[in-house]
């Protein structure tokens, strides 16, 4: 990274890794849960929140020596709020079936708290460019998690990746459904994207030790 | 933070002017996409109807639209007819009728107004059919559908959607393989009374090889969702048997 500086592309490389936004600071947890099901939306939610966290955590930035503290919040939550109704509308304007298959996945970014987590953290007290690369890189860690999951879960729960059926039919057994595999319904509910996150988390711990908190 | 950001004064000037910026930028974008939205739902919607009537791009198993700027012109083409029926004896031509909103009609009926049906006719290949949108409710929101039959109800097509139903669970209903289920089968039973199509978990049919049981087979995961698409099509195309009844007497 000839561009950035060490310190510069240490913002955009932790969050992928040893200080992963869902994997280590368990947040976010709620839209992971509720987005995975499917690998194409899994994609679409990270490029979504790539965007509003990399322009989210700008403006905060730009405005943070004159927002009123006591407003903080408030200011953050309108400062996300508009920029997912602005996707929403481009989306809709100039990708009309992807906003639909979407639909309310996008309107759950406001929901997510590493964005506002990040603001209050990070883009309240450092410079513009810092903040950018600081967003970018907790968004990227945020979709790196739910696009391991959302493969997983696609995978294991409908057989398929991003719509293709990539294990055979399961209907006219063919492929691998052939020889009496089924698929996991299971995979698609809920509680098996917390399963595996976990899983994630347990793996990612027991190759780097130190990443294990003492009690 | 300085003192002075921390005054009430401050504080409220601030929030006021936060409002006014966020709420013209809002409304700017809002307004400039608008046409490019409204144009999209419009495109959408010959796409949906034609999509029923089986003017479509389908590939193997996917199913495709008719494409974006294609589709006005086969609109023209295929759709020779849209009707806006009120009662039996109260039908009226009129070429904008695919642009009635099916949710408003609904909610004018549940106040007692006069609720408009709108009815699409199109020949292709010498058939014709007779294409009805209707709108109900899912396991979290809405579920809707354009329905093409032939006079005597049987369904020649049909295109499901769904406004936020569960991924790879109720959202399957927008599927082929759900879909086309539907092709071929009776809405009425053998003595000719509308009872509409059943989704079923236990028809012992999966194939669907029996088009007159006025059942298909249901998306397992997806109890709910199915429950609504069967109920939706049961109340909302028995409003339209009065209109097919006509069609049998001339």
């Amino acid at each position: 990274m000839g561009l950035l500086s060490k310190k510069d592309s240490k913002l955009i490389l932790d969050p992928l890794a040893d200080n992963n936004p869902i994997t280590i600071q368990v947040l976010g947890i709620c839209s992971a849960l509720a987005i995975t099901a499917q690998l194409k939306a899994s994609i679409v939610m990270t490029i979504s929140v790539i965007f509003v966290m990399g322009v989210g955590n700008v403006v905060m930035s730009l405005i943070r020596n004159i927002i009123p503290s006591k407003i903080r919040i408030i200011v953050q939550l309108t400062v996300v709020a508009s920029l997912v109704i602005i996707v929403d509308q481009v989306l809709k304007a100039y990708s009309y079936q992807l906003s639909k298959e979407l639909g309310a996945f996008i309107g759950l970014i406001i929901t997510n708290c590493i964005i506002m987590g990040r603001f209050e953290a990070f883009a309240l007290g450092n410079g513009v460019w810092r903040s950018f690369l600081d967003g970018i890189g907790n968004a990227l860690g945020y979709g790196i998690i739910l696009i391991i999951v959302g493969f997983f879960r696609e995978l294991l729960g409908s057989g398929t990746l991003l719509g293709y059926k990539v294990l055979g039919d399961p209907i006219e057994k063919t492929g691998l459904y052939a020889t009496g595999y089924e698929n996991n319904g299971f995979m698609l509910l809920a509680p098996m994207a917390l399963i595996v996150v976990g899983i994630i988390i347990w793996v990612q711990r027991s190759k780097n030790p130190a990443l294990v908190e003492d009690h | 933070m300085s003192n002075k950001t921390d005054s009430n004064i401050y504080t409220i000037l601030f929030a006021i002017g936060m409002v006014v910026v966020v709420g013209s930028l809002l409304a700017f974008v809002a307004q400039t996409l608008k046409p490019t939205i409204d144009e999209n739902k419009r495109i959408e919607k010959q796409q949906n109807i034609l999509y029923a009537m089986g003017v479509n791009e389908n590939e193997e198993s996917s199913a495709v639209f008719i494409a974006d700027d294609k589709v006005g012109a086969e609109f023209q083409k295929y759709i020779t007819k849209q009707l806006i029926i009120t009662n039996e004896t109260n039908v009226v031509e009129d070429d904008q009728a695919y642009l009635i909103d099916i949710k408003k009609e609904q909610s004018n009926a549940k106040e007692g107004k006069e609720r408009r049906l709108p009815l699409f006719i199109g020949e292709k290949d010498g058939k014709t059919f007779y294409v009805a949108p209707i709108r109900g409710k899912g396991l979290w929101d809405a579920v809707w559908a354009y329905v093409a039959m032939d006079a005597n109800m049987v369904v020649q097509g049909a295109y499901f959607d769904h406004k936020g139903e569960t991924a790879g669970l109720g959202a399957n209903i927008k599927e082929r393989y759900f879909m086309d289920d539907f092709i071929g089968e009776h809405l009425k039973d053998a003595s000719g009374n509308f009872t509409g199509i059943a989704i079923s978990k236990s028809n012992g049919d999966p194939l669907n090889n029996d088009k007159t049981d006025n059942e298909v087979d249901a998306i397992a995961g997806a109890t709910i969702t199915g429950d609504g698409v069967a109920a939706m099509i049961k109340s909302e195309l028995r409003l339209y048997v009065p209109y097919f009844n006509t069609l049998k007497t001339n």
